[in-house]
């Protein structure tokens, strides 16, 4: 199968309701189940485990009109939280049985107990994960909060995690991040032979399907883009920061690039490529996975790290993927990133690394503005 | 609207000696760097200022100076200091008006407000503190300690979380020792813990003295006089001596029949925190139809003392940890805020709710307009939901907010006059 073959099945599949994708699986699974989690991470190791499909709760992108939820969330809450309640009230994540929440805002915190009130009937969970990463008991503390999620889907749908589905979890999960770094470390060796738009519908797919397949056809893809050839052309590298959350519309990624950029890093659908390094594969699984949370998570703006600057793992990002610029993009009302870019932007300056930001919405559909902010921020690096 | 109402303009004893403790605060504060005096920040919601008092560290609140600036009228110009460096017009403008503090000079070596010496970020419910904290810690450069308390997410407490609290509890005593030199001494806390639940108990009984008819107090918009002494100077014999008299004022005021305003027409459920740049402007469009609050949920921020926990001296830091986690509105959800809320409307006999929306605090306002739908379409109390900020002048919009507010309390009025022919 050809890249382009590849990337245009993602297409498709991105493209469906998740409703839709949570129904065909259970059609061809009988008696399955499906949980979706909300960004930015989630123990999906543990859904699967319990040998139900994980998804990603990702808003309504620029396909779902608000006709309830912007009556529940006001105008200055940001949109993703607004459009994945309203799928709820739509019905389009209909065949989805639960929804896994985390602390990752006061936005998402709320939404998800506004979930639970809206829609009883399914299983929604949420999760405090540690934002203090240094304490002796935060990995036990983890731990217990894994395994409550555990007893939540037992209780919720009669299905056990045990340790020896969690051990093959975490592996199948390991192999799945493997892939995905490789693609990310093929881009900044070779940013012309796979676009940012590309990798992100590939990414997004992946966060749709078991990651046993994933992993199948992500060998395919590998082996596809080691024999593509493109032109390299003469453009800024930069990293894009922010929209680790709140998905932003493709034709943003497009414009990033077509306005002379290669994008050779990115925090997009950060929470599917969480660990620097594989989890580890000997000792009590739950806790492997605690400890990985804890020790080995990549740097986020909805996590506290007490060992490290905030802008810390952006310029060791720029650096490793020898990036000439940082383009921020935030979500418009993502207090996370809005409040990171101060510490970030200030790290960046100390360290003499130019910046850029672009704030963007899930639903905004005209980029010309961005395209000549793009423009001239890229022609003056050039001529710097 | 029928006869002017008008405010009694009772201030009694209670603000008097709230401004006179808090100012007492606020000197200490001032003079802290040139005696020494350690210093630690901390946030107000579930706070464990028990702790730092028994480790002879000055608490600090940048939250109250953040407010205090507002009501001052000077928070403007620091929030816009804090933009041009590069904070978001959507950023809560508590922190920005801190921010601006410094950048303005009014905060570090030699100012009344000093850089804490160490930054206790009590992580209960907002996650706006984290990086709150993180800013504060990296501007002052002191050291940053984030008490993780695990979000309220169970029908039940849960021991591994109160273990997981005290464990970073007794983490933060280490901290202390190294700070300050000097031991800690649990016996030491037990005492400044027993102060607390004495003023517990005081805030509560007032709390409890609004179910009468007229309210003693606007649980609202007088609660600010109490919430000082409850949640800044908590574990100090003065602020128990304080709610000892507050009761005291308040029992009498309830045996004469006397509430805030000459009437009281109405008596509210208030959700959401004030405008603190507007206080006096937005109380008064309440003031005019005799709406008074009976409840609100603000005043619970710190800790909800109404319904009987104590700090407990015999079980000092178990039960730090239990109200940092479960006794303070912010560590709960929003729907368990829709239960509170409940049960302030049926035990205090509220006429209406009031949901003030702040855009600046999402903990607080994401979603109101679903607990605007939960009140009016399935529990049929009558909701106004109005908008404008608690630091930032520039939300506030008086015509609109005197609009929607005149609109609902005739119609609620009304709604009144009906019921009575009817009944
Ligand atoms: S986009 Fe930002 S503010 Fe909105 S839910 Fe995600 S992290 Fe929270
Ligand atoms: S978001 Fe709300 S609770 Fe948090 S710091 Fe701002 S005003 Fe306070």
């Amino acid at each position: 199968m050809t890249v382009d073959a590849i990337v245009d099945r993602c297409r498709a599949i991105v493209g469906e309701p998740l409703g839709v994708v949570a129904e065909r699986w259970k059609t061809a699974h009988p008696g399955g189940r499906a949980v979706a989690s909300y960004p930015v991470w989630a123990p999906a190791e543990v859904i699967h485990a319990a040998g139900m499909l994980p998804l990603a709760l990702l808003g309504g992108g620029t396909s779902v009109e608000l006709t309830h939820a912007d009556a529940r969330f006001q105008s200055f809450v940001c949109s993703i939280a607004k459009s994945s309640l309203e799928l709820g009230f739509q019905g389009l994540v209909r065949g989805v049985d639960g929804f896994v929440f985390s602390n990752i805002c006061d936005v998402a915190r709320n939404l998800a107990a506004i979930y639970k009130r809206n829609f009883p009937e399914a299983f929604v969970e949420y999760l405090h994960l540690p934002q203090n990463s240094t304490s002796p008991l935060v990995v036990g503390y983890l731990t217990d909060e894994l395994r409550r999620l555990a007893g939540g889907i037992a209780g919720a749908f009669g299905l056990a995690v045990t340790d020896g589905a969690l051990a093959k979890s975490i592996d199948t999960y390991n192999a799945l991040r493997s892939r995905l770094r490789a693609l990310y470390a093929l881009r900044i060796a070779d940013p012309e032979k796979l676009s940012t738009v590309e990798l992100y519908l590939v990414l997004r797919a992946a966060t749709l399907a078991l990651p046993e397949e994933s992993v199948d056809w992500l060998d395919t893809l590998l082996a596809a883009l080691s024999v593509r050839t493109a032109r390299r052309h003469d453009r800024m590298r930069v990293v894009v920061e922010g929209a680790f959350c709140e998905q932003p519309p493709l034709g943003l990624l497009e414009v990033l690039e077509e306005a002379g950029c290669y994008v050779v890093e990115d925090d997009l659908l950060l929470g599917w490529r969480w660990f620097s390094a594989d989890v580890a594969t000997d000792g009590d699984p739950f806790e492997r996975l605690a400890a990985a949370y804890v020790n080995q998570a990549v740097p986020a703006s909805t996590r506290h790290e007490g060992r490290q600057h905030r802008s810390a793992g952006l310029i060791e990002k720029v650096r490793r993927a020898r990036a000439d610029a940082v383009v921020f993009t935030p979500a418009k009302f993502c207090e996370p990133a809005l409040f990171d870019y101060v510490l970030m932007k200030q790290g960046l300056e100390r360290a003499g690394i130019p910046h850029l930001v672009v704030e963007f919405e899930e639903k905004m559909w005209t980029f010309e503005r961005t395209r000549n902010e793009i423009e001239t921020f890229v022609e003056s690096m050039l001529f710097d | 609207m029928a006869d002017a109402v008008t405010e009694r303009q009772y201030q009694g004893r209670v603000h008097e000696r709230s401004r006179q403790l808090m100012a007492a605060w606020m000197g200490e504060l001032g003079r802290a760097e040139a005696e020494g005096v350690p210093t630690g920040a901390l946030m107000i919601s579930g706070n464990c200022v028990e702790l730092l008092r028994a480790c002879h560290v000055l608490p600090m609140f940048p939250e109250v100076t953040a407010l205090q600036n507002a009501i001052r009228k000077k928070s403007l110009p620091l929030i816009l200091k804090a933009e041009q460096v590069g904070y978001s017009s959507d950023n809560c403008a508590y922190v920005k008006a801190d921010i601006g503090l410094f950048l303005d000079g009014g905060m570090g070596p030699g100012t009344p407000i000093p850089f804490p010496t160490i930054t206790v970020c009590n992580y209960v419910g907002c996650n706006v503190y984290v990086k709150w904290f993180e800013h504060l810690a990296d501007l002052s450069g002191s050291r940053l300690f984030v008490l993780d308390v695990p979000f309220v997410r169970t029908a039940e407490p849960n021991p591994a979380d109160v273990r997981y609290v005290v464990s970073q509890l007794e983490e933060l005593i280490g901290l202390c020792e190294s700070i300050t030199g000097r031991k800690f001494d649990i016996d030491y806390l037990r005492e400044i813990l027993a102060h607390a639940a004495r003023a517990e108990a005081g805030y509560a009984r007032c709390k409890h003295l609004t179910r009468h008819h007229p309210a003693p107090f606007d649980a609202y918009f007088d609660s600010i006089n109490m919430m000082g002494p409850i949640n800044v100077l908590r574990g100090t014999p003065e602020a128990a001596h304080f709610f000892d008299e507050a009761v005291t004022e308040f029992e009498g005021l309830v045996s004469q029949k006397l509430g805030p305003l000459s009437q009281e027409r109405f008596r509210t459920v208030v959700e959401g925190p004030p405008p603190y740049p507007y206080y006096k402007s937005f109380r008064n469009l309440f003031t005019r139809w005799g709406a008074v609050a009976v409840q609100s949920t603000y005043s619970t921020v710190g800790g909800i003392w109404e319904w009987g926990f104590r700090h407990d001296p015999r079980r000092p830091l178990e039960s730090i940890a239990e109200q940092m986690l479960y006794e303070n509105l912010t560590n709960r959800s929003i729907t368990a805020r829709y239960d509170q809320i409940r049960r302030y409307v049926e035990e205090w006999e509220a006429d209406a709710l009031v949901i003030h929306s702040i855009k600046s605090c999402r903990l607080f306002s994401a979603g109101q307009g679903d607990m605007r739908d939960y009140f009016t379409r399935e529990l049929g109390v009558p909701t106004l939901l109005v908008e404008s900020d608690l630091e930032d002048p520039r939300y506030y919009a008086e015509a609109q907010l005197r609009n929607r507010i005149d609109a609902f309390f005739e119609a609620l009025e009304h709604r009144k006059l009906v019921g009575a022919a009817a009944s």
